[in-house]
């Protein structure tokens, strides 16, 4: 008989692995003590949290809330005996780090402003919700403006209008006219209709039917109210201009192609702080005497077309990593650009391109904190203030800490998110 | 290969060709830049014949097909698909498209949909048919390939033979007219060769137009009414299957025959 030849007789069935990999005891042994070397890291490591906690807890919690000035807080440390933080501060000034310098009697309409954020943006991020709320994400846009700075209802209704219309040439004159000039009509009707009769027919309606709240002005705004303000409205635009810059940039069209890469060209090479600069100052020269521009709308559109050039060479790296087949496929089945983009391509390329998005968001929010220099009061700017008053003067860490750890919040959230979406979309492998 | 053809009697009464023309290709020039891929294609399909396309890699066969539906533009000659002619009118190529089917070597699933959804997406889309409807008639086809109850699954949870006959279904929902295999089975393991084969000889017993491109010399004697063989981006030789593999006429086609079927 030769050692070649071999039968096997009855196949073996699964059995359990060893106990001792298994388990809580299992997991501490494989992932903290694997090693002689990675034991004594473990111990060395866990040294030094106890070490850190034990300097930084007692100073967090120490009993300064009621203070209202660094002297009075100065005397409780004293008394305590080992340092602590200041925290008089914040309870004196917390609000005005949320609201600026809101009038205190409408702090209501922000607040319930950022909970209808909050109902608006549940069911695009949860789709489990009943798909019926999507209709109240429609109309929060438009309601977002009018509560933040008041006025007539008018204008956010002559807002919406514009979209109606575009949205009913494009349905209805495609027939009439063809799809090319439908599809020109519906962005600039829109446009004339903002443009020169939006104002007017708000201003006619208004005076025969006063639906107005008070109104607020854009200096009153600041803290984190303005940040958040400013950041959703430019991460929400930033991503469907991204979007189309991104097929800009592919696309066939010499045209659309070079002035795709020019604007994300441009907008890359130039720091977002120069970019608010001009929103700031040299914007004001180019616009007609007399014209009221506001400065946060002029600072949203600059950090929107900044957000959107970095969206762009995101979501291109995700359209770069789709197989050719996918075009393909969606081609021979017979659908047509815009129905390829939007029922294939994007949903695959968005889905690549998740964290990098959401890095962008983050950036984008992070990036608020710059208005700051061309003197708009986000926490950051009104740090300045409050730390300019002789009754605060000194603090650093608490207030700054304070500042970091709202951010961290708001960015570690969307950050978590990502992860859940990502985990959510997870479809087997490709 | 050839061995899985001889597995079962192959039922024929419905595998007329018809006198009407479904694929007229004359004159037809394609270029890669300035490489000449397929050079002066002239090719006539009948409704109802069984198209097998062979030949070395890189001798245009997959380009040839892939310009019927306009997935590759060809730049001179004529191309007419049921009546249309292919040009770079939008309009035409869409019709056309939406006529053809088309199955790929990489299966070319949506990997973001469910089986389900790849089946009906085109339908409701593209034919505007209502949702239920669509559901059924993928339903009826994901039978018709034996995987209904994968239905909810994602393409990457199904193996690379069940992910081809998904791709399959997903063209026929769309009701074509002419079908186009572009080596349905190069991509598969040699075990789950044999159950795409089964799915194509099926659609060809009950009159599809098929032309498909495959080494599967089994499935040609099998199936085929007409072997092309296309070296160097033109025909060579074409012939019925008996007499294209019992009696090669053109060197190449001995030389090629040789090769795949001498080991």
């Amino acid at each position: 008989m030769s050692n070649t030849h071999y039968v096997r007789s009855e196949m073996l069935s699964e059995q359990e692995p060893p106990a001792a990999t298994t388990g809580a005891i299992g997991w501490v042994r494989e992932n903290l003590f694997s090693s002689a070397f990675n034991s004594v890291v473990t111990l060395l490591a866990l040294a030094f949290i106890y070490w850190l906690l034990a300097q930084a807890l007692p100073w967090m919690v120490s009993p300064t809330w009621h203070a209202s000035s660094l002297t009075e807080c100065r005397e409780i440390i004293a008394e305590l005996g080992y340092g602590g933080a200041c925290w008089g501060i914040i309870r004196e000034r917390w609000l005005q780090f949320m609201f600026g310098f809101y009038p205190k009697e409408l702090y209501w309409r922000v607040v319930l402003d950022f909970i209808l954020l909050f109902v608006a943006l549940a069911p695009v991020l949860f789709t489990h919700l009943p798909r019926k709320m999507l209709y109240f994400s429609a109309i929060y846009p438009f309601l977002m403006p009018w509560l933040l700075w008041g006025g007539t209802i008018w204008n956010p209704v002559m807002a919406a209008l514009g979209f109606v219309i575009g949205y009913l040439a494009s349905r209805h004159l495609a027939p009439v006219l063809g799809n090319l000039a439908a599809t020109i009509l519906a962005f600039v009707l829109p446009v004339i209709w903002w443009i020169f009769l939006s104002g007017p027919v708000a201003d006619g309606i208004a005076s025969v039917l006063p639906l107005a709240i008070q109104s607020v002005e854009s200096r009153a705004f600041g803290g984190y109210m303005l940040s958040i303000t400013i950041g959703v409205v430019a991460i929400a635009l930033s991503l469907p201009i991204g979007i189309l810059l991104a097929l800009g940039r592919q696309s066939n069209l010499l045209i659309v192609r070079s002035l795709s890469v020019g604007f994300i060209e441009f907008i890359r090479g130039v720091p977002l702080i120069t970019l608010l600069f001009v929103a700031s100052t040299l914007l004001n020269i180019f616009m007609p005497p007399g014209t009221d521009f506001d400065i946060i709308l002029r600072v949203i559109i600059m950090v929107t077309l900044f957000a959107s050039a970095y969206m762009a060479e995101v979501i291109r790296g995700g359209l770069a990593a789709l197989p050719r087949g996918q075009y393909e496929a969606a081609d021979a089945l017979g659908l047509d650009f815009w129905m390829a983009q939007r029922l294939i391509i994007m949903p695959q390329a968005l889905k690549i391109s998740i964290p990098g998005i959401v890095s962008t968001f983050i950036g984008v929010f992070k990036d608020t904190t710059l208005v700051s220099i061309i003197g708009l009061l986000d926490p950051l700017g009104l740090s300045r203030a409050i730390l300019a008053d002789a009754a605060w003067n000194g603090l650093v860490w608490e207030i700054y800490g304070f500042i970091a750890v709202m951010f961290f919040i708001f960015c570690f959230s969307m950050s978590r998110y990502s992860m859940y979406l990502e985990r959510k979309l997870q479809t087997g492998h490709r | 290969m050839s061995e899985m053809s001889a597995q079962r009697e192959i039922d024929r009464s419905h595998m007329q060709v018809s006198d009407e023309v479904a694929i007229q290709i004359t004159h037809m020039n394609k270029w890669y830049g300035n490489f000449h891929v397929l050079r002066d294609v002239n090719l006539s399909v009948h409704r109802g014949e069984r198209i097998v396309i062979a030949g070395p890699s890189g001798s245009g066969k997959s380009t040839l097909i892939r310009c019927i539906n306009r997935l590759e533009e060809h730049q001179s000659g004529e191309i007419i698909v049921d009546g249309t002619e292919l040009s770079s009118d939008l309009k035409n190529i869409d019709k056309i498209r939406s006529e053809v089917g088309m199955v790929f070597q990489h299966f070319n699933l949506f990997p973001h949909l469910t089986i389900l959804e790849n089946c009906t997406l085109a339908p409701i889309w593209v034919r505007k048919v209502p949702r239920k409807e669509a559901v059924e008639t993928a339903m009826h086809f994901l039978e018709k390939v034996k995987i209904p109850e994968q239905a909810n699954k994602y393409p990457g949870q199904l193996s690379g033979g069940q992910q081809q006959r998904v791709a399959i279904a997903r063209s026929l929902c769309m009701k074509p007219r002419i079908m186009l295999f572009d080596e349905p089975t190069s991509a598969l393991d040699p075990e789950m060769i044999k159950e795409v084969l089964d799915t194509m000889v099926e659609l060809a017993e009950e009159g599809m137009t098929m032309l498909c491109v495959t080494h599967e010399m089994g499935f040609a004697r099998q199936v085929a009414n007409r072997v092309i063989f296309m070296d160097q981006g033109q025909i060579v030789e074409q012939n019925e299957p008996e007499e294209f593999f019992n009696n090669p006429q053109h060197e190449r086609t001995k030389l090629f025959l040789s090769q795949i079927l001498g080991h």
